[in-house]
């Protein structure tokens, strides 16, 4: 008797989330956003994004206010509970703070504080997801067209993207790979190297430069003495950081650096065949585009 | 009818203060069968316990209450008394007045009332006591030691010099455990070769001792005096009757493996001792790792290609004692008492990702830099870093690795560590002055007769560096290992430029620690360290009877504390072995044939697997008691649905006309 309706074995399952991009992707990590959309657009992700989203309060929020740390993200988790559709989320702070929220209202009377803040009624049924997990997902299949070859790649996660452990259920908290294995599949070559979740100083940018010149050139001295052509990150704030500072870095340490910091979906871009434009590869402080030329990749 | 005397004791003002003991002695004299009843100051002295005596030959007593403190504190005592005036010490029963009525009451008339309750309630059990006689039973005069450190060592050593026989199973091809892995010893800075080598040799040399290395215990049976146990003989593929241990086919054989016994900094072969000073000196092949046997296995298949045949050893060997027929073996043995000292290992610091997780070649654990300090080492004594050979300048030391911290469920204090990283500190600045150290600690436990002299001179003579502080991350920059922290008490973060980095591993049991422990039936606690049955007052002796236990197993410790628990286990089992029979409590559950319907509920809920299948005349299958390992707790007195067994001295009917007279019937 023929199966009716069984599954042929041969269509990809569908890949649609909900889509969360978060303030700083429309404004200084536009190219971020825009090369996210582009990718996962090719490898056949369609992303839907949220209709009435709201800033999940990052870094403000939650040195000011516990509830409101609480209700700015539960607003947008109560719309990607309503689309039914796992929420991917490109920034490393908005998911941080979108998985710290979904952990604390894992507790029933924290949750029913917060529904009673934003008038709705919250469940915790909704998956939360980087972008980077859901590219680099090893079932996916990646349409390589120009293989990154000979193109040394520090991973930088930053600290929020896989910390803390209980709370992102992400990869590993001190030694993380997920986006080594991207790299690699994209024809690129990461560096092992040991700083890769260390903080770039983004908490402090604005009191505290000194600090974050200290710990961004400790990052960067590290990636350029291990060799790497460039840095691939996943969150806006280490990449503001890296690519901003550097001649900052040069007039208080003396070590120039012109250390291209590439959003690790621009990376992807361009394996995937997107031109430097469409990537917004124009639009980094310190330029990519003389070391991409020289490697013979643009 | 009985005539029962009753014995009111004041325990000075203990319970005199509170209860009204003369009015408790005038209640008691009414009591149903009271033929005689009277108080005293202190009933336990000489004095309470003659008027006892004389009491019983005056009156003619038979039976016999005594209300004062808690039965654990005296009952043996008064049951000596009333047997020297000639009663059977179980036809003695006791009321505790203090614990159990005036430390626990301030109102004296309610006091009072409650003490003549309980006198009330004794004395209605004694009536239904019965004689009871403790039986005697045979011993194997023989010990087993299970596990060769320098515990197990000394606790065979001092077993077999009392004149009794000791099988010393090990499990590895030499004895010496970890203590023959280390370089110098706190706080005397002795070698621990020297030290530990020649007790090696007594064991192997001692008339009395048996020692079964590569070995290791499968199945134990029986109970005290009489333990039935097999022992798995491992394969070594050389007869030891033939080899001499002269070391030619060792120094032949073409395969490397890493050594454990280095911990992989240096290489062993396939056919090996695990160190020149081993016990037997004599070798055991590798079957995993050596050449031949890998085509032997080929063989059996011929699948893919053919292997390289070897037997070089046998080529070299002068007396022919390379044996390829050998199989494990399991064999069965004997004995009264069991001494288990199988020691520990070190934590497994790959969950510290923070340290590298095992990434950086340079960032050790302190049993390797033992090692590498070590003459006898696989750099001979020369501390060079494993990534390149060259000699470290800066070495920072991180304590408390798998130890006092809750995130990886190691909350407790690895006790050694503080103490070895002084040694190592001290020991690294005679081996190169140029050396800076630094130490990352949480507190200095220097506790122990002159350790904390040795942690000052550590700090102070050799200018190691003790930085109060976790370290929060270390990272390889260039050939350097970059090491983050924090100094807690100048308030400030701390990086360190290191070559080399020492994490002090705290201590765990063994791997297999749990299951020793459940083929012996004795209790182990979450980490799997053995538990002692008190932690004060009977520290090498378990639950079970006949069963000791001592070192590292039963909690971090050091060496002299090691030595001193193995010859203190040694004691336990030879005054246990130097009996000529063993007697056994009488206070044990018994069945009544009769009623057992063969459920077996009773033996589920056994705790010392004291409960026996046994087939009666008539063909049922019923319960019995091994009178040996019974001890009395009751159980199965409780999960006996059909009221089949009784636990002597604390029968249904003694407990309930307690029970009944309480309560006014
Ligand atoms: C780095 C380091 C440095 C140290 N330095 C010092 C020091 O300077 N001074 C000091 O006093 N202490 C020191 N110690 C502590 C010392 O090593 C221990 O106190 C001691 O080795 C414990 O001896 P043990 O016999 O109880 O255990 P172990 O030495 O562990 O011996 C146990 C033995 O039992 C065997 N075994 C295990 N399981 C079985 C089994 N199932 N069947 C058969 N055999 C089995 C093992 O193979 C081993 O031979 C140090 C420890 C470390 C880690």
């Amino acid at each position: 008797m023929a199966k009716v309706g069984s599954n042929t074995g041969n269509q990809t399952a569908e890949r649609v989330y909900s889509y969360y991009p978060g303030c700083s992707q429309l404004a200084t990590a536009e190219e971020y956003d825009v090369s996210a959309r582009l990718v996962s657009r090719k490898l056949g992700i369609e992303l839907r994004e949220l209709e009435d989203w709201i800033c999940c309060g990052a870094s403000a929020a939650h040195s000011t206010d516990h509830w409101l740390s609480l209700a700015l993200p539960a607003h947008t988790l109560k719309q990607a509970e309503e689309a039914g559709l796992p929420l991917a989320v490109p920034c490393a702070m908005c998911f941080s703070r979108l998985k710290f929220a979904l952990h604390e209202l894992e507790n029933k009377e924290t949750r029913d504080i917060v529904s009673h803040i934003i008038e709705k009624e919250l469940s915790t049924a909704v998956a939360v997801e980087p972008m980077l997990k859901i590219l680099a997902d090893e079932s996916l299949p990646i349409p390589v067209v120009k293989p990154l070859s000979g193109l040394k790649v520090a991973c930088y996660y930053g600290c929020l993207l896989v910390r803390p452990p209980e709370v992102v259920k992400f990869d590993n908290a001190e030694n993380p790979q997920t986006m080594e294995r991207l790299m690699q599949r994209l024809g690129a070559e990461p560096i092992n190297w040991g700083l890769k979740t260390a903080c770039c100083g983004a908490g402090v940018a604005f009191p505290r430069l000194d600090v974050v010149l200290k710990l961004s050139y400790r990052l960067l001295s590290l990636i350029k003495a291990s060799g790497a052509d460039c840095v691939a990150v996943a969150c806006p704030m280490c990449h503001a950081n890296l690519d901003m500072y550097q001649k900052d870095m040069k007039a208080k340490f003396g070590e120039k650096l012109d250390l291209p910091v590439l959003y690790f979906t621009q990376l992807m871009g361009l394996a995937l065949g997107f031109s430097p434009k469409e990537l917004l590869l124009n639009k980094h402080i310190t330029n990519p585009l003389p070391m991409l030329r020289k490697k013979e990749l643009i | 009818m009985s005539r029962i005397g009753v014995f009111i004791c004041h325990c000075g003002t203990n319970i005199g203060g509170v209860v009204n003991v003369p009015e408790v002695v005038e209640a008691a004299r009414h009591m149903p069968l009271v033929a005689f009843a009277d108080e005293n100051k202190y009933t336990c002295s000489e004095v309470g316990q003659s008027s006892i005596r004389n009491a019983i030959a005056e009156h003619k007593l038979d039976r016999v209450v005594i209300a004062s403190c808690s039965p654990r504190m005296h009952e043996n005592t008064f049951r000596r008394t009333v047997t020297a005036a000639g009663i059977n010490p179980y036809l003695l029963e006791m009321a505790n007045l203090r614990e159990h009525c005036s430390w626990v009451h301030s109102d004296a008339r309610d006091a009072t009332s409650k003490a003549i309750d309980l006198v009330r309630m004794a004395v209605s059990k004694v009536a239904r006591h019965e004689a009871l006689f403790p039986k005697q039973i045979g011993l194997t005069k023989r010990a087993l030691v299970i596990g060769g450190g320098v515990t197990g060592i000394q606790a065979a050593l001092d077993i077999a010099a009392s004149g009794h026989e000791v099988v010393l199973v090990e499990k590895e091809p030499s004895i010496g455990g970890r203590m023959a892995q280390l370089d110098k010893t706190f706080p005397t800075l002795d070698c621990s070769a020297c030290i530990l080598t020649p007790k090696m040799v007594d064991v192997a040399q001692h008339p009395k001792i048996t020692l079964l290395s590569y070995s290791e215990i499968v199945d134990v049976r029986g109970f005290v005096g009489n333990f039935e146990v097999d022992i798995l003989r491992k394969a070594k593929l050389v007869d030891y009757e033939k080899c001499t241990g002269c070391g030619l086919c060792w120094q032949a054989c073409p395969e490397k493996i890493p050594s454990e016994f280095n911990l992989g900094l240096g290489h062993r072969t396939a056919i090996y001792i695990p160190f020149a000073q081993a016990v037997p000196n004599k070798p055991v092949i590798d079957i995993a790792n050596c050449r031949y046997e890998n085509y032997r296995r080929w063989k059996e298949t011929e699948e893919g290609e053919e292997p390289p045949q070897c037997r070089i050893c046998e080529g070299v060997c002068p007396t022919e004692a390379i044996d390829r027929t050998q199989q494990d073996e399991i064999i069965t043995e004997k004995f009264g008492a069991i001494v288990v000292t199988t020691g520990f290992k070190t934590f497994d610091y790959s969950v510290y990702g923070e340290y590298g997780g095992g990434r950086y070649p340079n960032v050790i654990t302190s049993l390797q830099l033992e090692r590498l300090m070590s003459a006898a080492g696989p750099t001979e004594g020369e501390v060079l870093r494993p990534s390149d050979g060259t000699h470290p300048k800066s070495v920072v030391f991180i304590q408390c690795v798998g130890s006092r911290d809750d995130k990886v469920n190691r909350p407790y204090c690895s006790k050694v560590c503080c103490m070895y990283t002084a040694k190592h500190a001290i020991m690294l600045k005679e081996h190169d002055p140029e050396v800076q150290c630094y130490v990352f600690y949480i507190d200095i436990r220097a506790g122990g007769k002159d350790f904390e002299e040795f942690a000052r001179r550590a700090q102070d003579e050799t200018g190691a560096l003790y930085l109060r502080g976790r370290v929060s991350q270390i990272y390889q920059q260039g050939d350097k290992l970059m090491v983050l922290g924090e100094d807690s008490l100048m308030g400030r973060p701390v990086e360190i430029t290191a070559d080399l980095v020492v994490l002090a591993t705290g201590m765990e049991p063994s791997e297999n620690a749990a299951e020793i422990a459940q083929t012996l039936n004795i209790s182990y606690n979450t980490y799997n360290f053995l538990i002692e049955a008190h932690p004060k007052l009977r520290p090498v002796e378990t639950q079970t009877d006949g069963i000791f236990v001592a070192g590292a197993a039963v909690g971090p410790r050091d060496i002299p504390e090691c030595v001193a628990h193995g010859s203190a286990a040694a004691v336990k089992a030879v005054a246990l072995l130097s009996q000529d029979s063993l007697t056994t409590d009488p206070l044990i559950s018994v069945v009544d044939p009769m009623k057992c319907v063969g459920c077996f509920a009773c033996k589920e809920v056994c705790p010392f697997n004291a409960i026996e299948e046994q087939v009666t005349r008539d063909g049922r299958t019923i319960s019995s008691i091994n009178e040996s390992v019974c001890k009395g707790c009751g159980l199965c007195v409780v999960a006996c649905r059909p009221g089949a067994i009784n636990l002597r001295g604390f029968t249904n009917q003694q407990l309930l006309s307690e029970v009944l007279t309480l309560v006014g019937r």
